[in-house]
């Protein structure tokens, strides 16, 4: 593990549009920022869940795709040159002596900043555990959602479930390692990069795996030793012979360890006032889905006025010492000169 | 005002005034039908409003979307009248539409 120690003005948990908007109204203030998110890309639930869905909601856009609206935020948010560190959880938010917080990953980065702002959504995306009958008892051992080390892998007899990028890739990577490998689709297409497609069925067609049409429905073995799996096909139900299974049925968000934090959280939401959307936590603020008050509308809108108005907060805890003048960007020339226009 | 049926998990029969133009998923969520949870609020991007189409009206409901395809992936136990109910508009011509709900949702 690295021990990277970052500093900066504000950490922003969750780089989805109000989190990347928060960037702006922090910047305009002259806070720097931090974001840290667990996808390895920017955006959030746009652009994971709905990056080509077209969004109706959003003033001055009539419609504009999800991944559209991320793109023209990266736009906005480019003079204020905010660091991201993505494909990393936040695992722990502690408090330091002075007024402070070091905010640390599972990737081993920490980050030091005077203010959190946590705009993590619906919490952080998470492998989707398929709903196969007592599949608990072998995550761990031989069920996992993702590979590690490629090498935990070789000589087993591997099962991938799933129709994806994910399932072809792992299939087509794992091949030469694996003593069998199957993979289970419960349809003939695919919704992964026709180039793997390919090769996966020039690989059964070779011989070297098997394609099975069906759906996982149970596993047996003992002690978390998966011995076969229970799979249902259209002619039937037949067991598959495994050791280890890989199913890759896309991602669910969890609040994960946001509830951790010692935070006041009510039914999986923070509570925050409508002021500065700071939470029970001087310092910590809750902004976007994530965030609950009395008339709460979970809408991207709604994030964004809520950054303005958290930012103003923010400033005061980071500069306390400075006045804040309110200005305009259409005005301003000291706003436009930070967003690099004059 | 349309009929929408649905057969619960325990078999309970829940018969609903659906509006034309909403789905059928919405419908489900407005009366609280158990078992239909709709994580994503309509969007085709969960498969958590999974529902089987009675094999009578499966010729009117029609057949899944590439995108609706896609996402049944990722649902439980998925049969050939299986749809995503957020992607089933309710429309006159399916007055008394029956549907099941799923032993669970993804």
């Amino acid at each position: 593990m690295t021990s990277d120690l970052f500093e900066t003005d504000v950490v922003i948990i969750g780089a989805g549009p109000v989190g990347l908007f928060a960037v702006f109204e922090l910047g305009l203030l002259d806070l720097n920022c931090h974001l840290i998110d667990i996808l390895d890309k920017p955006g959030g639930q746009c652009a994971e869940l709905y990056p080509e869905k077209p969004i109706y909601d959003i003033p001055a856009w009539p419609v504009i795709s999800g991944e559209g609206l991320v793109d023209k935020l990266m736009e906005q948010i480019k003079p204020f040159d905010a660091q991201f560190h993505l494909g990393e959880m936040v695992t722990e938010l502690e408090r330091t002596g002075e007024n402070g917080f070091i905010v640390r990953t599972d990737a081993g980065t920490g980050i030091k900043a005077k203010v959190v702002v946590v705009a993590a959504g619906g919490g952080s995306f998470q492998p989707k555990r398929p709903p196969i009958a007592g599949i608990e008892d072998y995550e761990g051992s031989s069920v996992f959602y993702s590979v590690r080390r490629m090498e935990d892998f070789r000589g087993h007899n591997l099962l991938i479930a799933g129709g994806g990028d994910s399932a072809l890739d792992w299939t087509l990577n794992l091949q030469p390692l694996a003593k069998s490998m199957t993979l289970v689709h419960r349809r003939p297409e695919f919704r992964a990069a026709p180039d793997s497609v390919n090769k996966m069925e020039a690989l059964r067609d070779a011989g070297d795996l098997t394609f099975q049409l069906g759906q996982v429905m149970s596993l047996t073995g003992t002690g978390g030793q998966l011995e076969a799996a229970i799979v249902k096909t259209p002619d039937g139900e037949i067991e598959v012979p495994c050791t280890r299974l890989l199913p890759f049925f896309g991602l669910t968000m969890k609040l994960g360890p946001v509830a951790d934090w010692g935070l006041n959280l009510h039914e999986n939401l923070i509570p925050v006032d409508t002021e500065k959307f700071q939470t029970s936590e001087p310092g910590i603020f809750a902004i976007g889905d994530i965030n609950t008050y009395p008339g709460k509308l979970k809408l991207i809108l709604s994030g964004f006025h809520e950054s303005a108005l958290m930012a103003q907060a923010a400033k005061r805890i980071v500069h306390p010492d400075q006045r804040i003048v309110f200005q305009y960007t259409t005005s301003s020339s000291s706003l436009q000169k930070k967003l690099g226009v004059r | 005002m349309t009929k929408i049926i649905f057969i619960g998990r325990d078999g309970t029969r829940y018969e609903l005034d659906a509006e034309n133009g909403s789905t059928v998923m919405e419908t489900a969520i407005k009366s609280g039908v158990p078992g239909i949870e709709a994580e994503c609020g309509g969007a085709c991007a969960c498969a958590t409003c999974h529902v089987y189409v009675d094999e009578a009206w499966a010729d009117k409901t029609g057949v899944p979307e590439p995108m609706e395809e896609d996402m049944l992936d990722f649902a439980y136990d998925v049969r050939p009248t299986s749809r995503l109910s957020c992607q089933i508009r309710v429309s006159d011509d399916l007055d008394g539409l029956t549907v099941s709900v799923p032993e669970k949702q993804a």
